[in-house]
């Protein structure tokens, strides 16, 4: 069954002598009870729980977003009052930037497979990560509490003086609750560094990661970084409000940009704590599904280091309008052009990849590449916006929200749905229903283009952003983009559907269904407990030659008649 | 580190998790193979958390720069009511304290457990001792009205401020009390109006006159000065207060006070308060290591808390020793 290499038992890490091994092992089964979850300290319990977490916070923002589509679907009021909209609109932002986006992707997926695909047993620090989880459900309960204290309206950015002055009382339980987040998130990336540079087992080179683990690595590099900074700039407007310090308050001295730049040194950066991990699943998605040996395995590592050193230079261009002297103006834009360099390297290596692959056209390898096109347009708009003139016209339009939900939502969350469905055999030990799976893909697809394409066309008419009312002329825009994102939702009700169906119902998951070669497909799906029996030992990831169709198992098989040591890396 | 030594040990540790560990040496959690793997693991960890702590604190760097840059006149000018003698022997008690944890890890790693538990006891003092002295510095800069915001120009009851000796409860009353005069009072109390921000007045929604003064320095960019009070003026009036080491005077009686400098105080406050919160959890980090001590966990193999706990302990020590000057000698 495990077609894993086995190293001599003599160099096992040992097992305990008295420890009983159930016949069945495997996480899920492993313990049983409400406590053996919450407290647990396996990474794969842990990632599952976040799963959970971030799903139902995206069911929470999903219908922030929907209730704030039907309220534009014609001008004046429709269903909600105009205070009810601000405080929705900051809220759907809120929860889908710092509860689902942030989280998602190295909270769920990246806790359960980064240890398996490195060859680990944990994280370097089990206990940190649950403190992690534990702390992103304090910070998810103080926004749900901001609610009850009167809901907030600033937006999701924040914004000085308007945060320290508005009469909601909100805004101190939010800005307290992202507080908490951000150390949910320094922690876990802190953990991830840790694991990746001290948790390799022999033979896992840097070199041979998978990529998505370049990826979380780069992220993780990001959240240790930038968080901090966001962390003391939320603990200032918090004391401002409170304390009223003056310092971003103009009436007493204080300067109301000084905050914009302190948000965005964290806030840019956090929009690739959001792409990165994605851009690491689609490389994964991409290799297996096509079953090709990956294109320029070192270009797609180090761009994404390289996207992580320039996303702490590029803040300036969120605040092309607020001032500041043109030529900070002329570099940040001329830094914002630069990163289009390493995101153009990854999707050209990925279309490399895809030629003369095999291509199946499944589910996951359906989002990756709608990911891939979708980011395309996503990144090209936002060269439109680093633009010094063009921005001028562009900023605090649609054209931006647009542009920010083709990256944000069109990229990260459509790659964290395609990851969700690649990983998900491997995490719950069945196959859901394929044939659902591209429909909703298509519902998906294609309700997300008519809801946003059409903002890219509102945004140059010149309809600005976060507006309850607008002129006639833009109502029908406005419907068709309402149309699209109901659409969209009945997609994301379909994906849930079948994927809960398949819990119950789905035929069981072999251990390889799609023709991985990375370590996580070559233990038990689900995994056992301690995700390897002995420590494995490592070859090229993506060498495909090893992998051969078994119909025996139903899936696919690792067949190595070569030295590890010697398999040449093949690009 | 030649400390670390893999050889198994034969009494069954802690077991880390869920009851299927196994331990090499005890404290080594079942994820790891080797004790090596686990304190570079640790290190790394600590560090990188250390690397979170200068950016967190760094941020409030880069803050105190913006601010000094625009207003330096400001800074040198209020820096003057920090006592710097009490600052001083503050940053002598944490430079001992830091040696102190230093000679407790060298201890540790030899496995003299008496010894490290005495630097640890000594390092603790040193961390109250600290904020013992930053308590009295702050208790009696907020009794008279040296604070942030709004309350910065409020009247001080003479009276209380001269009464009341050191008992912190009553002092704590009388700065309440204080804080609740109402502002209107203050503006009609103090002779020297002029030399006021007008905050209170903005609060109070205000007269024309009073928004023209509060657009404030800020809007006239970096190294603007403020808009009332030209330099020259300042300068003139410095001269005829004459330069003074520490300022002991009720601040809102000084002409040559500059507008806004309520904002070096709550720079002030958020920089040395934050300082502060991480003192007391370096203390309570201690008092683990401590008690752990006690229980003999520490050995020459087992150190790694003792060490992680030093690093921890040499950061916070370092942030003060930029405070330090930042805040007192720059007058």
């Amino acid at each position: 069954m495990t077609t894993i290499d086995t190293t001599p038992p003599g160099e096992l890490a040992g097992a305990a002598p008295g420890a009983v091994t159930p016949p069945v092992d495997n996480y899920l089964t492993w313990s049983k009870g409400v406590a053996s979850w919450a407290f647990t300290l396996d990474h794969k319990r842990i990632g599952v729980m976040y799963l959970l977490g971030v799903l139902t916070s995206f069911l929470v923002g999903g219908i922030f977003a929907l209730i704030i589509r039907t309220e534009l679907i014609a001008p004046g009021q429709t269903i909600i009052e105009p205070e009810t909209y601000n405080i929705f609109f900051t809220l759907h932002g809120a929860v889908m930037v710092f509860l689902v986006i942030i989280p998602s992707i190295p909270g769920s997926l990246g806790n359960f497979v980064l240890p398996i695909m490195l060859g680990a047993k944990d994280v370097a620090f089990p206990r940190l990560n649950l403190f992690s989880f534990h702390l992103w459900i304090i910070g998810a309960i103080f926004t749900v509490l901001a609610l009850l204290f009167g809901g907030f309206d600033t937006g999701w950015t924040f914004y000085t003086p308007y945060s320290t002055k508005t009469e909601l009382g909100g805004v101190v339980p939010v800005i307290f609750g992202v507080f908490i987040l951000g150390f949910s998130s320094i922690f876990t990336g802190l953990n991830f560094v840790v694991t990746v540079h001290k948790m390799r087992p022999k033979g896992m080179t840097w070199f041979r990661m998978p990529l998505f683990l370049w990826a979380l690595y780069a992220t993780a590099l990001i959240q240790i970084l930038a968080t901090p900074v966001l962390a003391i700039t939320l603990m200032l407007v918090g004391l401002e409000r409170v304390f009223q310090i003056g310092i971003f308050d103009p009436a007493m001295g204080g300067d109301p940009v000084l905050f914009q730049h302190f948000f965005w040194f964290y806030s840019h950066p956090a929009v690739y704590i959001m792409i990165l991990p994605a851009m690491g699943i689609i490389s994964e998605l991409i290799t297996v599904h096509s079953h090709r040996h990956i294109f320029g395995y070192t270009f797609i590592a180090y761009s994404s280091v390289a996207i992580a050193i320039f996303s702490f230079l590029v803040w300036g261009h969120h605040m092309f309008t607020s001032g500041q002297s043109a030529l900070m103006n002329t570099i940040f834009s001329a830094i914002t052009f630069s990163v289009a360099i390493p995101s153009a390297i990854k999707v050209f290596n990925w279309l490399a990849t895809l030629y003369k692959g095999s291509i199946a056209l499944n589910t996951a390898m359906l989002y990756a590449l709608g990911f891939i096109f979708l980011f395309t347009i996503g990144g090209l708009t936002g060269i439109y916006l680093g633009t010094l003139n063009v921005d001028i016209h562009l900023h605090d339009t649609y054209f931006v929200v647009a542009h920010f939900h083709y990256v944000m939502m069109g990229s990260a969350l459509i790659a964290f749905i395609g990851g969700l469905h690649h990983w998900w055999p491997k995490m719950f030990g069945r196959m859901f229903d394929e044939t659902l799976g591209r429909i909703a893909f298509v519902l998906v697809f294609v309700g997300f283009n008519v809801t946003f394409f059409t903002q890219f066309m509102l945004g140059s008419h010149g309809m600005p952003r976060r507006y309850y009312d607008y002129q006639p002329e833009f109502t029908i825009y406005h419907m068709i983009s309402t149309v699209g994102s109901y659409i969209m939702a009945a997609g994301f009700f379909l994906t849930a559907f079948y994927l809960l169906h398949s819990l119950f119902f789905g035929r069981k998951a072999p251990a390889n269904p799609w023709g991985g070669r990375s370590l996580e497909w070559q233990c038990t799906s689900p995994p056992p407990h301690d995700n390897f029996k002995t420590t494995p030992s490592v070859g090229d990831c993506y060498d495909f030659r090893a992998v051969h169709w078994s119909e025996e198992e139903q899936g696919y098989v690792v067949i190595r008649d070569d030295d590890p040591d010697t398999v040449s890396s093949a690009h | 580190m030649t400390a670390i030594d893999s050889k198994p040990e034969e009494t069954p540790g802690m077991v880390d998790g869920q009851g299927h560990g196994h331990s090499d040496t005890p404290f080594q959690a079942h994820h790891f193979d080797t004790p090596q793997q686990q304190y570079e693991s640790v290190k790394l960890g600590m560090w990188l958390f250390l690397g979170t702590e200068i950016l967190f604190f760094g941020a409030l760097f880069a803050l105190y720069t913006i601010l000094r840059a625009n207003d330096p006149e400001l800074f040198s000018y209020a820096s003057q009511y920090l006592n710097t003698m009490l600052g001083g022997v503050n940053t002598a008690v944490l430079i001992l304290s830091s040696l102190s944890m230093a000679a407790a890890v060298h201890f540790a790693q030899r496995g003299k457990r008496t010894l490290m538990l005495a630097c640890l006891w000594l390092t603790l003092a040193g961390a109250a001792g600290f904020l013992v002295i930053k308590y009295f510095e702050y208790e009696h800069k907020i009794h008279v009205n040296l604070n942030w915001g709004p309350s910065f120009y409020y009247p001080v009851d003479q009276a209380e401020a001269t009464a009341v000796g050191a008992d912190g409860e009553v002092l704590t009353l009388a700065a309440e009390n204080a804080s609740a005069a109402s502002a209107e009072t203050a503006l009609l109390a103090t002779e020297n109006a002029e030399s006021l921000p007008t905050v209170a007045e903005a609060r109070l929604a205000a007269a024309p006159a009073s928004d023209a003064v509060s657009v404030a320095p800020a809007a006239l960019g970096p190294g603007g000065l403020s808009a009332i009070k030209p330099e020259e003026k300042i300068a003139a009036d410095r001269a005829a207060v004459g330069q003074v080491e520490y300022s002991d005077k009720p601040h809102l009686e000084d002409k040559a006070l500059p507008v806004n400098t309520h904002r070096f105080f709550a720079i002030y406050y958020a920089m040395t308060g934050l300082h502060g919160i991480h003192v007391v959890v370096g203390m309570v980090m201690i008092g683990w290591l401590i008690l752990r001590g006690m229980k003999g966990h520490f050995d020459h193999r087992y150190y790694a808390p003792v060490d992680l706990g030093g690093l921890y302990w040499h950061i916070v020590d370092l942030v003060w020793i930029f405070l330090f000057p930042l805040f007192y000698l720059i007058h």
